[in-house]
């Protein structure tokens, strides 16, 4: 019961924080996929630093529990998949979980997209097989460093993966401060040909 | 107004500490396969059945695969991972409802597509519709989405996560520049 508990919490946090920060909003994710205003990139860069700084400082320290970490393999349909996901991503503005919790804030597009996503969801069901068969779905659960105590191999096994994941985090928190708030400049009023 | 983001970015890199310290990685996407389930299972009993050991498998072979995980989930919504995406839904409609909800021009679409492709709110549906469709198809291919691969994957420095934040981005930056010209 107490992680059906912690589910309603944290659930209820992130989805405020989506909200709050814009990415719940098409505008922003548009903006920033257009590189024409990158706070939700910024924003980005440092919570993933954060998170994983904290983390892995946590881990190192004892206080993190290092069977919580939940790395998913890497195979070629990851990157096609990846692919397929930008395209629908920077067309409609939305991601998995930004599209709900866009629906759930008010924005019926976004409940139009919830409901294609149900519907693309259910067509790989169906299609898993091909996928399965075509041999895109196997590989290997890695992380960068080995990181003690976690059942994942690393790709650099003689580099600590809790360093490791400190110093990425720190470079993820420099590039947040670091990337410009706009890469386009703005067009001119008359647009030169 | 959102928050800027200094304090956004901590705000949600917190939130996604406190996942992994209190309980795992935050992700979203297989719960569209799980209420899928739900759905598919409520018309037609025969998909998610238990063994007599216990254990859940389904006629859909994706439904099965890693020893019934996903069957079990339908067959027992009530899990970590949905009310987690319930609660989602919640505390986006909760922020959304005390900053006044969304504008009204912009509940059917968004500006920086009126301004670029008009009123027409059957255009905007219908790329919406497709969007979905490409997304959560490409995100159960990727095993993953933005939230499970990209930032929780980034966050534990796991090679799937850059894998897939680079196929996600080297599509959706040369998409948005495409479609968006015009500046909202």
């Amino acid at each position: 019961m107490s992680s059906i508990f912690l589910a309603i919490i944290i659930g209820a946090a992130f989805g405020a924080v989506l909200d709050r920060v814009g990415a719940t909003s098409p505008n922003y994710i548009g903006k920033m996929l257009n590189l024409t205003n990158l706070h939700l990139a910024k924003a980005i860069l440092l919570a993933i630093g954060v998170g994983s700084v904290l983390m892995f400082g946590g881990q190192m320290a004892g206080l993190v529990d290092v069977g919580h970490m939940s790395v998913k393999t890497a195979y070629m349909g990851v990157f096609i998949g990846g692919l397929l996901l930008g395209v629908g991503w920077a067309a409609s503005g939305y991601c998995p979980g930004t599209g709900i919790a866009a629906a759930a804030s008010g924005r019926r597009d976004a409940l139009v997209y919830a409901a294609g996503g149900l519907v693309g969801a259910a067509a790989y069901m169906v299609t898993y097989p091909m996928w399965k068969n075509a041999g895109i779905l196997s590989g290997e659960a890695l992380t960068l460093g080995a990181v003690p105590g976690a059942k994942y191999d690393a790709l650099l096994p003689g580099v600590s993966g809790d360093l490791v994941g400190i110093l990425v985090g720190i470079a993820l928190i420099l590039g947040a401060f670091t990337v410009p708030d706009r890469i386009i400049s703005k067009p001119t009023t008359a647009p030169a040909e | 107004m959102i928050l800027n983001w200094k304090l956004g970015g901590l705000a949600l890199g917190l939130t996604f500490f406190a996942a992994v310290l209190l309980v795992k990685p935050i992700g979203v996407s297989t719960q569209f396969v799980i209420l899928d389930g739900i759905l598919w299972n409520a018309v037609d009993p025969d998909v998610v059945t238990q063994n007599t050991d216990g254990a859940y498998t389904s006629t859909n072979a994706y439904l099965a695969k890693s020893g019934g995980k996903y069957a079990k989930s339908v067959a027992s919504p009530l899990n970590y991972s949905f009310v987690f995406v319930l609660a989602m839904m919640l505390g986006a409609f909760a922020s959304s409802f005390l900053r006044k909800g969304v504008p009204s021009n912009e509940k059917i679409m968004p500006a920086i597509w009126r301004t670029n492709y008009g009123d027409s709110t059957a255009k905007r549906f219908a790329v919406a519709f497709a969007s979905g469709f490409a997304v959560l198809y490409g995100a159960r291919l990727a095993g993953g989405c933005t939230s499970g691969h990209m930032m929780s994957g980034m966050m534990q420095t796991a090679i799937s996560g850059y894998i897939f934040a680079a196929g996600a981005f080297a599509a959706a930056v040369p998409t948005a520049l495409l479609m968006f010209r015009k500046e909202a």
